[in-house]
């Protein structure tokens, strides 16, 4: 079976379901890898692998949608809660870009009390005070509140913010992209189609978006198989997707944690990445992270089809909140890269190469 | 097979057919940039020995003293003797360390200057008669050759009589890097020389007494003498036979700084994976989790590692040296690593007898 996947990848054909379950369920992790790399070396000749210096703020945790696995959100009028004015948010991003940030991702809770136009300034006021950052701002589910609240389409909310000066979206809030997995974890932010109606409406605008996934809680493999299928078929559509990012479920203080109690391991994680280079024939960029697993096993990944790196996260605070915590400065990022044995390049946003460090 | 580095196909072909590797073989696995490629023919051989079973034992160190002659740049654990830090376990503490279920006490420790011989022995025979059950696994051929130096006893005879006092099998610990060049270099010329450490073992082989190897990598070492530290290894286990598992042991950078940084998980994925390829008559090879860190471990399963060492109640040295690991994890936390990699856990003791595969 093995044989035969490696020709269709060797001869650009694409890989069915069942190639697919062969991959996640079966073949031996190396060999993945290496057909994953060889892959990966079609496509990128040159071994570089890519990071952006970016930073991963939020400007609220008030959320309504209380997913199993999230301990980053308070209900409103928790005593814990918070909600950062525009200021505030601007604040963080004028720190980050003094210290070279060239990418924002902003992200929130679901909080039903802001006003589109709340949004709608940070784009516009981020574009005019600091140019060089790009505001890779809101993710799909945040999109369907601001829609819901201004009692708009997501169609019009996706015009305003691109009218504001937005080019691209974050991709995250997909979890696993399966009915089943979704109605189990998170029933409130709707099935996949919630999540992928605003990256459709969001590519035909032009936007560029990624696409994640977080695995390791109620997932099986025909759901991974199911979240893969969605977003390669969507990206046949408009081609707006630029990279796919997966990282695995931190069960630290959230729900889910009673009845899954640890991370997955770096096995899945590297069979993950390996598999979607494989899988997802049409996404130009697959992102490994030095965060998300751990450094040591990102630089491994980097071996398994990945040519990106992630961003350097000067501030992150979803999986702090699940006691999950690392941290990175650019030298050490480059240092790291070059170590597993690649040039690192620092990227853009929508992945155009700024600087080599050879 | 396909390798994106076309010189691993020849070594391919001589692994499928089971032919020995050569040294330039062996250069080329520390030199492809293919990093995968050697870790595939590993783990074919892995696979083909040992299936997905991977062994871990339930298991305890004990330090009797850090207080040592020896002044190694790569230690971080010794201590003169008055030293702040130093400090001598009694028999009596060493007796009560071991505990429970433990199958198996790995006892190693500094070149103290005056615990006579009769010291080590009469440790061993306490041990054994308060916990009859375990296996001791003690002493480095670094001691045995001290024993020596210092006592002018013939390993031979030292071994014997540690070996009547309770002794089961010897650690791999003490080879470093067989180099003279880095012997010198880090200062480890007053320990037992490359052909000392494997007169020792082929001793104790002859003993009957079966033994581990090391090899202390990432430091200041080149990849040839990496390999030329395999490759004697393999040597003697031609003559001798009694090796079991080669541990290679990543340098921790933590408290010595012969360099800046540890060295990277690729490497020791590789470092693990050549030597699964070039020690072709070792019956085992480690992904010791103590110095390599959990995950890392968990990977090199895939690598060619077929055992993970043990929970390990007590690691001194190496932490001291700065390993980033929680000191003594559980079964559970061993399972984790096991299971993670797809692998099946088989519980062993020191002499890998099986004591219980968990499904």
């Amino acid at each position: 079976m093995l044989a035969q996947i490696a020709d269709k990848v060797r001869n650009g054909k694409r890989l069915g379901r069942e190639d697919g379950r062969h991959l996640l369920a079966e073949a031996p992790l190396l060999e993945v890898g290496a057909l994953a790399a060889e892959a990966r070396y079609a496509r990128f000749p040159e071994k570089i692998v890519t990071f952006v210096v970016d930073t991963n703020p939020n400007y609220t945790n008030v959320c309504v949608t209380d997913c199993q696995f999230c301990a980053f959100y308070r209900k409103p009028g928790d005593p814990e809660a918070w909600t950062l004015t525009v200021d505030e948010v601007l604040a963080k991003i004028e720190s980050a870009a003094a210290r070279g940030a060239t990418t924002v991702l902003l992200q929130g809770g679901h909080n039903p009390s802001l006003p589109l136009d709340y949004y709608l300034s940070l784009v516009t006021e981020t574009r005019r005070r600091f140019p060089q950052v790009t505001p890779h701002f809101f993710t799909a589910s945040e999109i369907r509140t601001m829609a819901q609240v201004a009692s708009l389409t997501v169609p019009d909310v996706l015009d305003r913010l691109w009218a504001a000066g937005q080019r691209t979206l974050p991709g995250g809030g997909a979890e696993v992209l399966s009915e089943r997995v979704r109605k189990r974890i998170e029933p409130k932010k709707g099935g996949p189609e919630a999540w992928l109606d605003v990256h459709r409406q969001a590519h035909r605008r032009g936007f560029k978006s990624t696409a994640t996934m977080m695995y390791g809680h109620v997932e099986q493999v025909d759901d991974l198989l199911d979240h893969f299928d969605a977003i390669r078929d969507l990206q046949d559509e408009h081609g707006g997707f630029t990279a796919f990012v997966p990282w695995s479920f931190k069960p630290g203080n959230t729900l889910l944690e009673k009845w899954i109690k640890h991370y997955q391991g770096p096995s899945t994680y590297l069979r993950m990445l390996a598999v979607s280079r494989l899988y997802l024939d049409n996404f130009p960029h697959i992102q490994a992270s030095w965060f998300s697993e751990g450094k040591r096993t990102g630089q491994v990944a980097l071996h398994f089809g990945a040519d990106d790196w992630g961003g350097t996260l000067f501030e992150e605070n979803v999986h702090k909140a699940a006691d999950y915590v690392n941290t990175i400065s650019v030298d050490e990022m480059v240092t790291l890269i070059r170590e597993a044995g690649f040039t690192a390049a620092q990227r853009t946003t929508e992945y155009g190469i700024v600087r080599r460090y050879c | 097979m396909r390798f994106a580095d076309a010189r691993l196909q020849p070594i391919w072909e001589k692994v499928r057919a089971g032919h020995r590797l050569e040294r330039q073989d062996g250069l080329t696995l520390f030199d492809t940039d293919d990093l995968l490629g050697v870790g595939r023919m590993a783990d074919h051989v892995k696979r083909a020995r040992e299936g997905e079973r991977v062994y871990f034992v339930i298991n305890r160190h004990i330090t009797p003293t850090n207080v040592c002659v020896l002044s190694c740049a790569f230690c971080g654990f010794a201590r003169k003797p008055g030293e702040a830090g130093a400090y001598e376990h009694t028999i009596e503490d060493m007796v009560a360390m071991v505990k429970g279920e433990t199958r198996e006490v790995h006892i190693v420790g500094g070149h103290h200057p005056d615990w006579p011989f009769e010291y080590y022995e009469r440790m061993l025979q306490a041990i054994h008669a308060a916990h009859p059950d375990v296996q001791i696994k003690a002493f480095t051929a670094a001691e045995i050759d001290y024993f020596w130096r210092r006592w002018k006893i013939e390993p031979k005879d030292a071994l014997a009589r540690l070996s009547a006092a309770g002794l089961r099998s010897m650690p791999g610990g003490g080879a470093e890097i067989f180099s003279p060049r880095l012997a010198k270099l880090l200062k480890y010329t007053g320990k037992a020389d490359p052909d000392r450490w494997c007169e020792i073992h082929g001793i104790a082989h002859a003993l009957g007494i079966k033994t581990n190897a090391t090899m202390l990598y990432g430091h200041v070492e080149t990849m040839a003498e990496r390999v030329d530290h395999l490759l004697r290894l393999r040597r003697q286990q031609d003559a001798s036979g009694g090796f079991v598992t080669f541990v290679p042991l990543a340098y921790q950078v933590a408290a010595t700084k012969l360099r800046e940084r540890q060295t990277p998980p690729t490497d020791s994925l590789r470092t693990i994976a050549a030597s699964r390829l070039l020690l072709d008559n070792f019956p085992h090879i480690e992904a010791y989790w103590v110095t390599l860190g959990e995950d890392t471990a968990s990977l090199a399963l895939h690598f060619g590692a077929d055992d993970v060492n043990g929970t390990l109640e007590d690691e001194r040295i190496q932490h001291l040296s700065g390993a980033q690991t929680p000191a003594g994890v559980a079964r559970e936390q061993l399972f984790r690593m096991i299971r993670d990699a797809g692998k099946i856990p088989v519980e062993r003791d020191a002499l890998y007898n099986i004591v219980q595969v968990y499904s």
